[in-house]
């Protein structure tokens, strides 16, 4: 049957068409259309992961911009409480330092008034003796000698004021 | 545009059901005008072979008995040594010219040009006629180039714009190209198939359209193609060479020197002569199974075509019945057969990727569970 006899003519023929075509398609048909789609699928693939590493800085970038926002605020608020505490204690000092300013100024106010008393004291004293004893030198000088008197009576007002 | 193709196809569809009817008809019916009372038989195996074999002239339609056809040329080489070309339609309807002439029906090479030799005896000279399957593969191949190069022009003239992506036709040719190279090419062939895929493509895009073509019923198509096994094997024999030549070492040390026990393969090289065995049996089977599913397919729908013609004896209740029944059937074999048409380009590109493939394999231990 001449159907299973393969023709020596149509294989010849085929031998030269296929030769043709694959000739036609291999230089300048299957390599653009793949070579195309391959790069393509290169660009995506490429995008997608330049894309998921943008991704993943921004994520990275935000979360230190969180970071650095809390810590900005932790130390503000530091810096504030530092500040009023540094206020409040340079007003406590100064109000110490006042105070105490103030009393010591009163104390050697005091001190001097006392000074100063002490001394118009001793003063009026010996003054007081003075004219006492010149009294009583004028008064005794006629009877008594001045200078024992004098003693005596100087005595007696030390015990006058302290009594 | 998908309403539009589902039409076409249905039009093509049913139209191949009724010209190849009409076609298959006609012919047996004017030509027994006369011996329609001799014999009252349908040739039926006649109608089918004129239609599934080659033939000199293309033959498209005969009308009121008048034959409408396409004269291919003949190429012939006399026995003398000297070549003739000439038109076929001078050796019709049994004519000779210059000596050769068509064997008549039930003599030796049936349908072939012959001539006589200067011994009185009949030879057959060799004859590289332009025939009708030659003029089908020629259409075919101008048609498969339009197409790809088609499609590759659009890309190129986008001349590397990485953002253009197809739409429509392109994008399903597109689609089509990248299923066969991811889904076949690439699984079988392994690592360097990009060495392989132009030629694979090419065969498959080579079956898929002769196959398409072969199931139209009228010129330009139907040219049973890929239904003539000097076709197939020549698909075949080109699968069988990139095996064999761009084979590695390691293909042709299992062939010639397998691992087996050393009686296998030394004083009687029983294994190579098995393995060699297959070398030859690889294109053997892509040759037959691609041909004998094509011509299976053309044959079936060829029958059913004829029971219209041969239940006309059986009364006109029984015709219509076995018309409607064979109108049926042949929708639904066309159907079938272009499912088979993408099947079998399918198939045998996916053979010739795992062919190639086995013949690329790297050398590794685990050689044993590769093989099975």
């Amino acid at each position: 049957m001449s159907l299973l006899t393969p023709d020596l003519g149509l294989l010849f023929w085929m031998l030269l068409s296929f030769l043709i075509v694959f000739g036609a398609l291999a230089k300048f048909g299957f390599p653009i259309i793949t070579g195309m789609v391959d790069r393509r699928r290169a660009h995506i693939e490429e995008s997608l992961r330049a894309a998921d590493e943008a991704r993943a800085r921004l994520e990275g970038v935000e979360e230190e911009a969180q970071k650095m926002l809390s810590e900005a605020t932790k130390r503000s608020s530091e810096i504030l409480s530092a500040a009023v505490a540094d206020s409040q204690r340079i007003v406590d000092s100064a109000r110490e330092k006042a105070e105490a300013d103030t009393t010591a100024r009163m104390e050697a106010a005091r001190n001097q008034i006392e000074i100063e008393k002490q001394k118009a004291l001793g003063e009026m004293r010996a003054t007081v003796a003075m004219l006492s004893v010149d009294i009583a030198e004028k008064v005794l000088r006629s009877k008594i000698d001045t200078e024992k008197e004098g003693e005596f009576i100087d005595h007696l007002i030390d015990e006058a004021e302290n009594s | 545009m998908k309403h539009l193709r589902h039409i076409l196809l249905l039009l093509a569809v049913l139209l191949s059901g009724v010209l190849g009817g009409g076609v298959c008809g006609a012919e047996p019916v004017e030509g027994e005008i006369g011996e329609a009372a001799k014999e009252e038989k349908l040739d039926v195996v006649g109608i089918i072979f004129d239609h599934i074999n080659d033939s000199y002239s293309w033959h498209i339609a005969t009308v009121n008995g008048h034959h409408i056809e396409i004269p291919l040329l003949c190429i012939v080489r006399s026995e003398e040594g000297e070549w003739h070309a000439f038109s076929s339609a001078k050796v019709a309807h049994n004519h000779s010219h210059k000596g050769f002439y068509i064997a008549p029906k039930g003599e030796k090479w049936e349908g072939k040009l012959v001539a006589m030799g200067k011994d009185g005896e009949l030879y057959r000279p060799l004859d590289l006629s332009f025939t009708k399957n030659a003029a089908g593969l020629f259409i075919n191949a101008f048609v498969i180039i339009a197409l790809i190069l088609g499609v590759a022009g659009w890309y190129r003239r986008r001349k590397g714009d990485i953002y253009a992506v197809p739409r429509g036709f392109v994008g399903a040719m597109e689609m089509l190209i990248m299923s066969v190279e991811d889904d076949l090419i690439k699984p079988s062939v392994g690592k360097d198939y990009k060495r392989y895929s132009p030629y694979l493509l090419t065969a498959f895009f080579v079956i898929f359209v002769n196959n398409l073509m072969g199931l139209l019923p009228a010129f330009p198509g139907g040219a049973n193609t890929t239904g003539n096994i000097a076709v197939t094997l020549i698909m075949a024999l080109a699968t069988m060479f990139a095996v064999n030549v761009f084979g590695n070492k390691e293909y042709w040390k299992e062939i010639l020197w397998p691992d087996v026990p050393i009686w296998m393969k030394f004083p009687i090289p029983l294994m190579p002569v098995i393995e060699l065995f297959g070398v030859i049996s690889k294109p053997f089977a892509l040759t037959v199974r691609l041909f004998a599913n094509i011509l299976a397919g053309h044959t079936v729908i060829l029958a059913l075509t004829c029971l219209v013609f041969i239940s006309v004896s059986m009364g006109t209740t029984m015709n219509i019945v076995m018309t409607i029944f064979s109108v049926l059937l042949t929708v639904f074999m066309f159907v079938l057969e272009l499912m088979v048409a993408y099947i079998q380009a399918y198939v045998f590109t996916m053979l010739s990727s795992v062919f190639i493939g086995l013949s690329r394999k790297e050398h590794h231990d685990g050689k044993k569970h590769n093989k099975e």
